[in-house]
């Protein structure tokens, strides 16, 4: 079977919820482990990254939670395949670029994926919908303990889980979650919540992580120390600092829409006003239009579109994920004609826009003060 | 005062920064500093530094002047400067002088205080158990208590049979 035809039609994937997933797109936690005596992927030979291939492939596999996974090398998977997988945010970029001696194994329900000789030999991700960072903690522990018992881990028990780069050393975990922010970006707030964050020793990065733009308002916030602290309070931590950023956000949409409704309207009716009828449109600006259509559909001004036709449009409207419908090799120019007939044809059943304030709030949207 | 890199030329640029509520200083000469994009670079970590002195230091004390190499797998501290990664899980140990203060700048502690996989745990749990019940013996022996001593011996060699089935090869 193909990695396309395992993966989840984006239809139904957009589907999938969890809790606050209004504002939290997905949650995932990662570990890092490596086997004793045996280089770290970057440093070994292609020999002997196949060797430990070799032998982390099968152990990972017989894993109960990966029953019936999909398992392939990475030079068995095409360059378009390996982008589907970034954009589906299964594998990282650098993985992406891994060869021979490199493997992946994936259950159906993408719950789990575990990425073999990228980094370090063994890069393993529960990932969640919405706000669950505990039990994506609690089912990759579950994961890795089981796994120990077929693998020789490089451990320390004054350094813990030895990894290939000292940022990850210790408990080997990176605890992070999607976050979808529009109302702290267009309340001008996002900078002051990302330096505050920042100061509590957390990272906020792009759309596809480290050193990445944020494309469509959307932002990872991850823990970065890994040594000196246990898993389950960097968990707890990430948490607690997920649920203000969700209140930040909530009463910026809340602020917005009685002090600046018209402009947030604007916003919201103007990007449904170009994806509904564009011509030509790069995947960037459309995932920037489309964040603003979020917004409205949570704002309830959509009538005929739910979330799930946005995150789905999010989804199948990038490059990869675009040029797999085509047989021919696409331009850029030509994705981005394609891109637009599908965004015209998909939005054809959603209406206008048509503002509807919260009960609370008054009818008039003109106020000036 | 020389320069602390080249230890040739006078240091000219000295740097004070608070690491982990630990004063560094670092005394440069200009053309080291230079090289080290103390002057121009922002993004400039005295982290960075010190992990080069700390090799400097080992390779002092290697003595021939020659590179410190890990066993394990070949990698060099000039290795590391170029990749930001090691070679392999030995290199903490071929490295661990130069390696502690970049640790301690990025992380909230130096010690390990996380998850331990299982085996390890059970070995140290029976391995601290081994030790109360030699101390329990040892007063059972002063106290002539030989009864109980008796009992006590009996349980330290299960022990140390459990030990010994958990780790095959080792003895305790």
């Amino acid at each position: 079977m193909t990695i396309h035809e395992f993966l989840s039609p984006p239809v139904e994937t957009a589907r999938r919820t969890g809790p606050h997933d209004r504002i939290v797109l997905s949650s995932r936690v990662r570990l890092a482990r490596n086997l004793r005596g045996m280089a770290f992927p970057g440093w070994a030979k292609k020999a002997e990254r196949i060797k430990s291939l070799e032998v982390i492939r099968p152990a990972v596999e017989s894993l109960p939670q990966l029953a019936n996974a999909f398992s392939e090398t990475m030079d068995n998977l095409g360059p378009l395949d390996k982008q589907i997988l970034v954009e589906r945010h299964l594998i990282s970029r650098e993985h992406a670029a891994k060869s021979a001696g490199s493997g992946l194994v994936l259950n159906k329900e993408e719950s789990f994926c575990v990425m073999i000789n990228e980094e370090d030999h063994l890069r393993m991700q529960a990932l969640r919908p919405g706000l669950q960072l505990k039990q994506a903690w609690t089912a990759i522990d579950q994961m890795d303990t089981d796994l120990e018992k077929k693998l020789d881990y490089a451990f320390s028990p004054e350094l813990g889980y030895l990894t290939a780069c000292p940022t990850n050393l210790g408990t080997g975990i990176r605890v992070s979650a999607m976050l979808h922010l529009p109302g702290l970006v267009l309340a001008e707030q996002i900078n002051q919540i990302i330096s505050s964050v920042n100061k509590l020793g957390l990272a906020v990065r792009g759309l596809y992580g480290e050193g990445t733009e944020a494309l469509g308002n959307v932002f990872q916030v991850s823990n970065q120390m890994t040594l000196g602290e246990m898993e389950t309070e960097i968990v707890d931590r990430l948490n607690k600092v997920l649920q203000q950023i969700i209140e930040h956000e909530e009463n910026a949409r809340a602020t917005l829409l009685e002090k600046k409704p018209k402009m947030v309207f604007n916003h919201i009716g103007r990007a449904y006003g170009i994806l509904a009828n564009t011509h030509i449109i790069s995947s960037k600006e459309t995932m920037n239009l489309l964040s603003l259509m979020r917004l409205g559909v949570d704002l309830e001004m959509f009538a005929g579109a739910d979330r799930a036709l946005i995150d789905e449009l999010f989804v199948v409207t990038q490059p990869a994920h675009l040029q797999k419908q085509f047989t021919e090799k696409l331009a850029a120019e030509e994705r981005d004609l394609l891109r637009a007939d599908m965004l015209r044809e998909r939005l054809r059943q959603v209406a206008r826009p048509s503002p509807k304030l919260p009960g609370n709030a008054p009818g008039l949207l003109d106020k000036r003060n | 005062m020389l320069c602390m890199i080249c230890k040739q030329n006078a240091a000219q640029v000295h740097l004070t920064q608070i690491v982990d509520d630990k004063i560094k200083k670092v005394d440069l000469c200009e053309e080291c500093a230079k090289h080290k994009g103390v002057n121009d670079s922002p993004g400039f970590a005295i982290a960075d530094l010190l992990l080069g002195l700390g090799a400097a230091q080992e390779m002092a004390q290697a003595g021939g002047g020659e590179e410190i190499k890990c066993p394990g797998c070949g990698f060099t501290q000039a290795d590391f400067k170029k990749a930001g990664r090691l070679g392999c899980s030995q290199c903490y140990q071929s490295f661990a002088e130069g390696l502690e203060s970049l640790l301690k700048t990025m992380h909230k502690g130096t010690k390990h205080v996380g998850k331990v996989p299982q085996a390890l745990r059970q070995t140290r749990d029976l391995a601290d158990r081994l030790k109360n019940l030699q101390k329990k013996l040892d007063k059972a022996v002063t106290e002539e208590d030989f009864e109980q001593a008796a009992g006590l011996r009996d349980e330290i060699k299960q022990t140390k049979d459990q030990i010994d089935h958990l780790v095959p090869g080792a003895k305790s």
